[in-house]
């Protein structure tokens, strides 16, 4: 029976080796939270440039939607879902270096933070611009539909970016095909510091599905329980053909926007409200309740993850910087050959030069 | 007094929205946080939630309701959190506003500023780094300037907002709070259309604007200094219309043209300024046109990648020695 419950996609991490599904879980979102703190703390110390969007408070809705996902699934996170590159499992080692523009990252210095994606471990980076990753995602579930596979892509955005037309355009599309596709809101209230009000007349997001044709459900984004029983029915609903589904999940971000954001612009009162709702805490209400020794679980899980983490850091730290000439690779899948290209000055040729030794150019 | 480009722009909106009551500011987090980069900042307190409205994530909103509320007699000010999201409002802005009066035969208007942060060199990678200005300069019906100084970022945003058609006001990210200069207090324009010799010299001339600009003032001064070479800085300010006469004049006078921009070669502003020296100033010439630009590829965010793209003082300087000894 514990078998049964346990989340395929991780099964094969088995990370404490007790195959015990609640404790990994637990896991999860330990990990997920330690690694996001240190990215934190990597920015204070300029050791990660560029802009980091901590997903702090958001880790039960990563861990509770990638839970009940196959291997051969498509996941397009967006800016704050760093969770969801570990719960598929790319190397945090690698995650790190990514995020350091080192050479061992995914994109190889070439982008920032969560644009690269992992390929192999089904994670498509999307582009800054919010909600241009949805009908990518349609897309892929397209794809499924046309080979009858029977895989299904999840799109993750947040309220915020539910307002671009992008999303209207890949809900409507994907619910005209009944495409196997999840689309995933979090909702953390904010966008920025635009706050709910200010972006939408309607209390939920979930409500737009129905106008697409599809269903929309609203759940509590900070208790991981809720998310997974959630989502492993509606997953299995999109898997057997049911077509497209939309889980909005209520939360709440404890950082600022980016970590240069102080985030003036909401209250105390309100962060320490959320923060009581803390997702991994209530998980550990839950596992108390069940009959775990929390203080023994949280000692040994913390040992593990800070493990992971540290090992990431070093690993991120020791890798290089990649070559310069770097930034002109991957544009094609054949490198195109021409003149000039790079970032050294043009140059310039003189007549007698080309005629007389072929193609020299002044300054070689 | 001294003021930074950014206070510059912000001292533009505060002043021109006190002068006209149709303007007003409109974009992402522009109110109460006054901008990702605290551009608006004050606008709010001073002219209330009518004025500086934040909207939803929505750049195609933000620029076609500014078009239907120009086209209705207001002067919009529209803000990209950065210029890179522009892309998201590109068909308002080139299909929509663009092409409004000439559709209507000159019965209608659309006097709307839309102001874009770009810029690399701050870390901001593939899409927090671009500079977009010729995907506009190609577009009849919209003008795109592209201040480096804070005056001009102040004189430029002022005639953009009282200027009678679209308007997209590239602002420099990284000359937000690195440039500081005197800036005469109260109402002074600079014209749209007229780029202006920053430096003048003799041997050879470095056609410029934005970002690229300070690094070409300081690539001059040290060719001045250690090479005893006079290099004439100019600074486009505007490039569409372009201001050809400034361009040629200077071609003319000193026969070796540089032309430097962080926006990318291929398709770059330089390849036309290039066309209309080779043009109009060929038998003056003493050299090849050289360009010094963003390497083809898109803006990486490591470091060594990033300056390896990138054009800098350094790398303007090489090409300055390498022209002058031509
Ligand atoms: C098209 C576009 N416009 C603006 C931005 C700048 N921006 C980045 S994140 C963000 C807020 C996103 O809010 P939401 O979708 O609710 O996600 P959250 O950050 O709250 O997780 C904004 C405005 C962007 N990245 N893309
Ligand atoms: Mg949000």
């Amino acid at each position: 029976m514990e078998a049964a419950r346990k989340p395929e996609a991780l099964a094969g991490f088995d990370v404490l080796s007790q195959g015990d599904p609640d404790l990994e879980y637990y896991y999860w979102m330990k990990l997920v939270r330690a690694f996001e703190e240190r990215v934190s703390r990597l920015h204070r110390q300029n050791k990660i440039l560029g802009g980091v969007y901590s997903g702090a408070g958001q880790e039960a809705i990563v861990a509770g939607i990638c839970a009940p996902l196959k291997p051969d699934d498509v996941v397009f996170p967006l800016h704050r879902d760093l969770g969801v590159f570990l719960l598929r499992g790319a190397d945090p080692g690698r995650l790190m270096a990514q995020l350091m523009g080192k050479e061992r990252g995914f994109s190889r210095g070439k982008d920032s933070f969560l644009h690269a994606g992992d390929v192999e471990h089904g994670v498509y980076g999307s582009t800054s611009m919010l909600g241009s990753s949805l009908p990518v995602a349609v897309g892929a579930a397209l794809k499924f539909q046309l080979k009858r596979e029977p895989r299904i892509a999840v799109a993750f955005f947040g309220e915020g970016t539910s307002s671009r037309g992008d999303v209207h355009e890949a809900m409507n599309f994907a619910g005209v095909r009944k495409l196997p596709v999840l689309f995933v809101c979090e909702n953390n209230r904010y966008a920025y510091s635009t706050p709910i009000e200010k972006q939408m007349a309607i209390e939920n997001v979930a409500d737009r599905a129905q106008a697409y044709g599809f269903r929309g459900h609203v759940c509590p984004g900070n208790d991981l329980l809720a998310v997974l029983q959630l989502s492993r029915a509606v997953v299995s609903r999109i898997r057997a053909g049911e077509g497209p589904a939309l889980i909005e999940c209520k939360t709440y971000r404890y950082h600022g926007h980016s970590e240069h954001d102080p985030a003036l612009y909401r209250s105390k009162e309100e962060l320490v409200a959320w923060e009581s709702r803390d997702p991994i805490q209530t998980y550990e209400f839950y596992l108390q309740k069940k009959g775990y020794d929390l203080a023994a679980a949280r000692e040994q899980i913390d040992q593990k993850v800070h493990a992971i983490v540290q090992q990431a850091v070093d690993f991120a730290e020791q890798s290089p910087y990649p070559a310069p000439e770097e930034a002109l690779t991957d544009l094609y899948a054949t490198p195109i050959v021409r003149n000039p290209l790079g970032g050294t000055p043009v140059t310039v040729v003189r007549r007698e030069e080309q005629e007389g030794g072929g193609n020299v150019r002044k300054g070689d | 007094m001294e003021v930074t480009y950014v206070k510059a722009i912000n001292q533009a909106l505060f002043e021109e929205m006190r002068r006209d009551d149709n303007v007003f500011v409109m974009g992402e987090d522009v109110a109460e946080l006054g901008g990702a980069f605290k551009v608006t900042d004050g606008l709010l307190e001073a002219f209330g939630p009518d004025r500086v409205i934040d909207t939803p994530i929505a750049e195609s909103l933000i620029v076609g309701a500014g078009v239907g509320a120009a086209l209705l007699g207001m002067r919009p000010v529209l803000e990209m959190q950065f210029a890179d999201f522009i892309s998201c409002a590109f068909d308002q802005i080139v299909n929509m506003a663009a092409t409004l009066r000439y559709r209507h035969g000159g019965q209608a208007a659309c006097p709307l500023v839309v102001r874009a942060p770009s810029g690399a060199g701050v870390h901001g990678a593939l899409f927090h780094s671009q500079n977009p200005e010729a995907w506009f300069t190609r577009v009849p019906g919209l003008k795109v300037v592209a201040p480096a100084t804070a005056y001009d970022a102040k004189g430029l945003l002022k005639s953009a907002i009282r200027d009678d058609d679209p308007v997209v006001y590239f602002e420099h990210k990284r000359l937000y709070r690195s440039v500081k200069e005197d800036v005469p207090d109260g109402d002074f324009l600079t014209p749209i259309g007229v780029a202006e010799v920053k430096h003048e010299g003799r041997d050879l001339s470095v056609i410029t604007y934005g970002g690229a600009l300070h690094y070409s003032l300081d690539a001059a001064r040290i060719a001045e200094k250690e090479d005893g070479l006079s290099v004439e800085v100019v600074d486009l300010r505007t490039l569409l219309p372009l201001d050809r006469e400034t361009i040629v004049a200077s071609a003319r006078k000193t026969g070796k043209i540089l032309v430097v921009h962080e926006d990318r070669l291929t398709g770059g502003i330089g390849g036309e300024v290039s066309a209309v020296i080779a043009e109009q100033a060929f038998e003056y010439l003493d050299g090849p046109i050289m360009r010094l630009a963003m390497a083809d590829t898109h803006n990486p965010f490591s470091p060594p990648l990033e300056e390896f793209v990138l054009p800098d003082a350094t790398k303007i300087l090489q090409a300055i020695r390498q022209l002058a000894a031509y």
